[in-house]
């Protein structure tokens, strides 16, 4: 298919998205990413049965912590399609690029460039 | 013929599937995976069938290449699987045991083994050829692959379509190839394989739509056949997924389907069912309705045959949630509406009515028919066909052919569905092992393990290998910048490039590099490790390196093809996908696959047909069983039946059956028999058993169980059963024509879906439709004169037994739909019971005093709660249990090591539970043929020392695996693990790890890919 999408996306492979620890998610924001999101099976078609609920509460997690110290947890989310949507993948990639230009730079990064300068 | 005789004593452990579709690939996967030499001989230049042909799957909606694509690379890689393709089989002489196989291979015009699949020949060809594949909807080229995921994915030249080859020039291919791997002198050649039985599983073809002139298919474009609209729903079909009209590229908002095209039809088609259309055709329109809200599918029907199981429910989504109409009505013409492109048609409602109504698009459902040359094929394989010019086979005995030695499966075997097909291609399996059992290991290759190196404590010397993929990745990303930037990275002592990484000479200087510059671990920058990390990790084992320590950076399908219009951007980024794979390379340790061993002995939970059957496909292979029943006598259901539709005599089948298990040596029976307590893993089970009257307890350690549980016919409540001694079940009803024949019968009723597709039990019960067909023939051939009214929803004689009911209405039997919302009603009378309905043609309100009334009571499953709580395994809301894939793995249950086969399942016909049961006791031997197993070294494991013994880990896992142990800490099983990682991340102390997915092996990978970004 070989649809189009932001080059900025880097994608890290798990077994399950029932294996991103939110400390996963918050390290990357640490580390300067501008948001994180997770790629899971449909709800109900999970791999491993309910690997994607739990994923889906760790970003509800990870957002709640996201927004109590000021980074924003829409910077964070949760996406489900199945293996045949490509067009979906290309989708969301595209959808989560425009949100976080549209919220700016992980406010962690620009604190730390400043502090540098 | 001389010279072999002298052979025939031999019996050789190799086997030949003619047909390369799912349920040969099945047939082949379990053969070879119990020790067995497969050779697949398949016509065309890829294996596939049409599985790989369609869009979705029902009811998950899975896409059909995503899930048929890994059997086909487990197919292609196994070393015990040969691959002929472009084959033809041209004799066979011998006999079962040993037969001898000449066949003719066409050729391909391209070297299997230069050729690495890049497609740059196919880009480049001038040459465009209407696609079979994409149903003629768009073209390939005349060097081809039959579709992107082909296997082999060796391109092949239609020499008939060819330019050099019909006007002497060109010759683009060649002057493309980087492999130098086209062959212009290539030739017909001969082969001969030497085996010990034959699988025929050639499938069907698809009828011609065309021949049904007054539908207009190839004359109006906006009518297309249902296999043209799977292509055209497919996101790699030839509208990229769009719903759109062939004709003009509109999208299409009122669609009409057509059912029994080519079907139940003796007028220039055929007059069987091909048993699957109505419900990929509810899938068609339910697919369709999800790309485009707006569109309005209708579907024209004669009956809707949703007979398998969990089908009903799903139309009944199509109903309601998606507002599939369905119209009964035989469409006699279709128009088209001049200047629009729409399409009008004719048809006439159940009053009679005449109708015009006007669609956007118009599909048409055509069914199978066995190919042009089915005789000759037939009878190059010495084998008998029925008059359809299906294989003739025996309901006792479905999968065996008129020659011994010779099985037929699939559907070519007779119309059947995907999952029917997967079982029915175990099944094959089942018998052929059964009859070379002692031959079991003798063709096969024995790798032996290479002596691992121990790094634990070297440094990282990390070796990367950046992969051009043709121009998959090299006409985007600059490889050169790739690999320099390689080279810069921590622990790398090598980095390079290769054309392609995957072919097998690069696989040749991998190796060399790895153990000129001491490597102990492997990054491979190409493509993705879905496909292609298995061979690298076996290619890094091969010379010495533990195979945990590799890592893929796919800067093909996450870089190069999606990031190609920004080429620099893209090469930027490679490097950076390289580089998050070499930090995590540097973070693996090896990782040991624990080998347990396997108990060759199974246990079967259920004496009737199934688990009958299901034993002595085990046993007949020499592996010892327990068969577990809980009454006090061997036969279940079958007991209470006496013949098939068919009029194969099931007593004494049965009798015979029972006579053959209790005889057997490998085979336990105990009777009386209940399951109380069950512990263990695939290949190591321990299942407590109180046996007999005496109670007494045993306790069986086995390597597999097969669950054969069986199903009941329903007691109805309905229409003074129990009440009047005239009404009674169709089991009944055939007890008595047994017994005292049909002389007292002069008008009978019969009434359809009784416990069945109503609110209790949403589901078709697949038997009753043929039950009544069968009973009412019964009857009207011993007693012409007696009526028999059968009134119905939908009549449901799939596959070939249409052929019964055609003969039932033909003979006089009186068939009257009626409404669920307004049923028959049925009061007592003197002798008899008077019924009375509509008959919805007349709008008239009927009644008919009948001698019997017969209710088609549904099947029920037995009771298994209690069982399904000890053995942890799921059921559905109806009781019966669920399968660990719907489609693929119809046989298996979510917990490996466990089988189902029979009613247990759903409901379903002997024939079709002879062949789960066959099916099941080959899945088994998979296990069973082994002495040990191997496990994946991905699982979780406990820091013991960190736990607080929380129970989280315990309530989180999906599977129950993770235990409080004797020392009070958790404990996790790793011949249990299915290796997710849930309790990894959901204990509170981090004292779970999850092998090769450690914490620092993931964050050392964001680390890197994240560098300098702050």
């Amino acid at each position: 298919m070989r649809l189009q999408y932001p080059t900025n996306i880097k994608v890290v492979r798990v077994p399950c998205t029932g294996k991103v620890d939110v400390l996963y998610i918050l390290h990357s924001f640490e580390k300067g990413a501008d948001g994180v999101y997770l790629v899971g099976c449909l709800e109900g078609g999970c791999h491993y049965n309910s690997g994607n609920l739990k994923a889906r509460k760790r970003v509800e997690q990870a957002r709640k912590i996201l927004d109590t110290i000021g980074i924003g947890g829409e910077r964070v989310r949760m996406y489900n399609l199945s293996s045949s949507d490509g067009p979906l993948f290309a989708k969301y990639a595209t959808e989560m690029d425009e949100k976080i230009r549209e919220m700016g730079p992980n406010p962690i990064k620009l604190a730390k460039k400043k502090k540098a300068a | 013929m001389s010279g072999l005789e002298s052979n025939q004593t031999t019996i050789r452990g190799s086997v030949m599937i003619a047909g390369g579709g799912v349920g040969g690939m099945q047939a082949a996967i379990d053969l070879a995976d119990s020790g067995f030499k497969v050779h697949m001989v398949q016509k065309d230049s890829s294996i596939g069938g049409t599985m790989v042909m369609l869009d979705k799957t029902f009811p998950t909606g899975d896409c059909s290449m995503c899930m048929i694509s890994p059997k086909m690379v487990e197919v292609g890689r196994h070393p015990d699987i040969k691959l002929h393709t472009l084959a033809e089989v041209v004799s066979i002489d011998g006999g079962p045991g040993n037969y001898r196989v000449r066949v003719k291979l066409q050729p391909r015009y391209v070297d299997a083994e230069k050729c690495t699949g890049c497609g740059i020949c196919e880009e480049k060809c001038p040459k465009k050829v209407t696609s079979e594949y994409e149903q003629g909807l768009t073209v390939r080229k005349a060097i081809y692959s039959l579709y992107p995921q082909a296997l082999p994915n060796t391109r092949a030249i239609d020499r008939d379509n060819c330019i050099y080859f019909q006007k002497g020039k060109c010759k683009a291919c060649e002057k493309f190839c980087p492999s130098d791997a086209i062959i212009w002198d290539d030739s017909e050649q001969d082969i001969e394989l030497n085996v010990g039985a034959v699988i025929l599983s050639p499938g069907l073809e698809r009828y011609d739509a065309g021949m049904r002139q007054e539908l207009g298919y190839g004359r109006w474009p906006n009518v297309v056949s249902s296999i043209q609209f799977e292509r055209i729903l497919s996101a790699s079909g030839p509208f990229m997924g769009e719903v759109m009209r062939p004709g003009d590229h509109k999208h299409p908002e009122k669609i009409a389907w057509i059912q029994c095209v080519g079907s139940r039809d003796s007028h220039n088609a055929n007059p069987w069912c091909s048993s699957v259309c109505c419900m990929y055709t509810t899938k068609q329109a339910v697919i369709a309705k999800e790309h485009d809200a707006s569109i309005q599918p209708t579907i024209f029907y004669m009956d809707i045959r949703a007979f398998g199981k969990d089908f009903d429910k799903y139309v009944n989504r199509a109903k309601e949630e998606y507002a599939v109409r369905y119209q009964r009505a035989m469409i006699s013409t279709v128009r088209e509406e001049p200047g629009t492109g729409n399409l009008i048609l004719r048809y006439a409602e159940p009053d009679g009515k005449l109708v015009d109504e006007t669609f956007d698009m118009v599909v048409l459902s055509i069914g199978f028919q066995p190919h042009k040359e089915a005789v000759a094929f037939a009878k190059t394989f010495g084998i008998e066909l029925n008059e359809h010019r299906f294989p003739k086979t025996d309901p006792f005995v479905p999968v065996e052919t008129t020659r011994p030695g010779i099985y037929a499966t699939g559907i070519y075997q007779g119309p059947k569905d995907i999952p029917e097909t997967v079982m029915q291609g175990s099944a094959v399996a089942g018998r052929a092992m059964a009859l070379l059992s002692e031959a079991r290991g003798s063709e096969t290759t024995v790798i032996e393990p290479p002596a691992i190196k121990d790094v634990k404590d070297e440094e990282p010397r990390i070796g990367v290998f950046v992969c051009h993929c043709g121009i998959n990745i090299a006409s985007v990303v600059d490889i050169e910048t790739v690999v320099n930037h390689a080279k810069t990275l921590p622990h790398v002592v090598y980095a390079g490039n290769n054309l392609f990484t995957c072919a097998q000479d690069s696989q040749e200087q991998m190796k060399a590099i790895i153990k000129e510059h001491g490597i102990n671990r492997v990054v491979v920058a190409a493509c993705s490790p879905k496909t292609h990390e298995a061979i690298f990790m076996d290619t890094i084992e091969e010379c010495g390196v533990n195979k945990y320590l590799f890592e893929m950076a796919n800067i093909r399908n996450q870089d190069s093809w999606v990031h190609s219009a920004t080429p620099e951007v893209a090469t930027a980024k490679a490097g950076e996908l390289v580089q998050g794979a070499v930090a995590r390379a540097a973070s693996l340790s090896p990782l040991d696959e624990k080998k347990i061993p396997v108990i060759q002995r199974g246990l079967v939970i259920g004496g009737g047909v199934a688990g009958m059957n299901a034993a002595l496909g085990l046993a007949d292979q020499g592996f010892e069983v327990v068969l577990v029943e809980k009454e006090a006598d061997l036969g279940g259901l079958a007991t209470r039946l006496t013949a098939t539709i068919e009029g194969a005599d099931i007593k004494t089948y049965l009798n015979d059956l029972i006579e053959k298990v209790a005889g057997h040596p490998k085979i336990q029976v105990l009777t009386d028999a209940l399951v109380t307590g069950f512990t263990g893993f695939k290949g190591n089970f321990t299942t407590e058993v109180i046996v007999g009257t005496g109670m007494y307890e045993r306790k069986i350690e086995h390597g597999v169980v097969i669950l054969a549980t069986g199903a009941n016919e329903y007691v109805p409540t309905e229409y003074l059963y129990g009440q009047n001694q005239n009404v009674m079940t169709q089991i009944e009803l055939a007890e008595r024509i047994e017994q005292s024949g049909a002389e007292d019968l002069n008008q009978v009723v019969m009434i359809q879906c009784i416990g069945s597709r109503n609110e209790g039990n949403p589901n078709c019960s697949r038997v009753c439709c043929q039950s009544a067909v069968k009973n009412a023939l019964r009857i009207k051939k011993l007693r012409p004169e007696a009526n028999v009214y059968i009134l119905y929803r939908d009549m449901r004689t799939y596959g070939l037994m249409e052929d019964y009911y055609m003969e039932a209405r033909g003979l006089g039997i009186l068939f009257f739909p009626y409404d669920p919302d307004n049923p028959p009603a049925a009061e007592s009378a003197e002798n008899g019971v008077v019924v009375s309905f509509q008959d919805q043609m007349t709008g008239r309100q009927l009644k008919v005093r009948a001698d019997v009334l017969a209710l088609s009571a549904g099947m029920t499953p037995e009771d298994t709660e209690e069982l399904a709580n000890i053995l942890k395994l799921a059921r559905n809301a109806e009781g019966f249990f669920v399968e660990a894939h719907v489609k693929l793995r119809p046989v298996d249950m979510a917990t490996e090591g466990i089988f189902i086969c029979g009613t247990a399942h759903s409901p379903k016909l002997i024939s079709e539970s002879v062949s789960q049961a066959l099916a099941a006791a080959s899945r088994a031997t998979t296990i069973l043929s082994k002495t040990q197993l191997t496990l994946s070294a991905v699982t979780a494991e406990v820091e013991q020392d960190r736990c607080a013994s929380c129970l989280i880990c315990v309530r989180s896992c999906p599977y129950g695996v993770p235990r409080i142990n004797e020392d009070g800490v958790s404990e996790i099983d790793a011949a249990l693990c299915h290796g997710c990682g849930i309790c990894a991340c959901e204990c509170p102390a981090k004292a779970i790890e999850l092998n090769w997915y450690k914490d620092d092996q993931i964050i050392c990978k964001i680390d890197a890919l994240l560098e300098g970004a702050v």
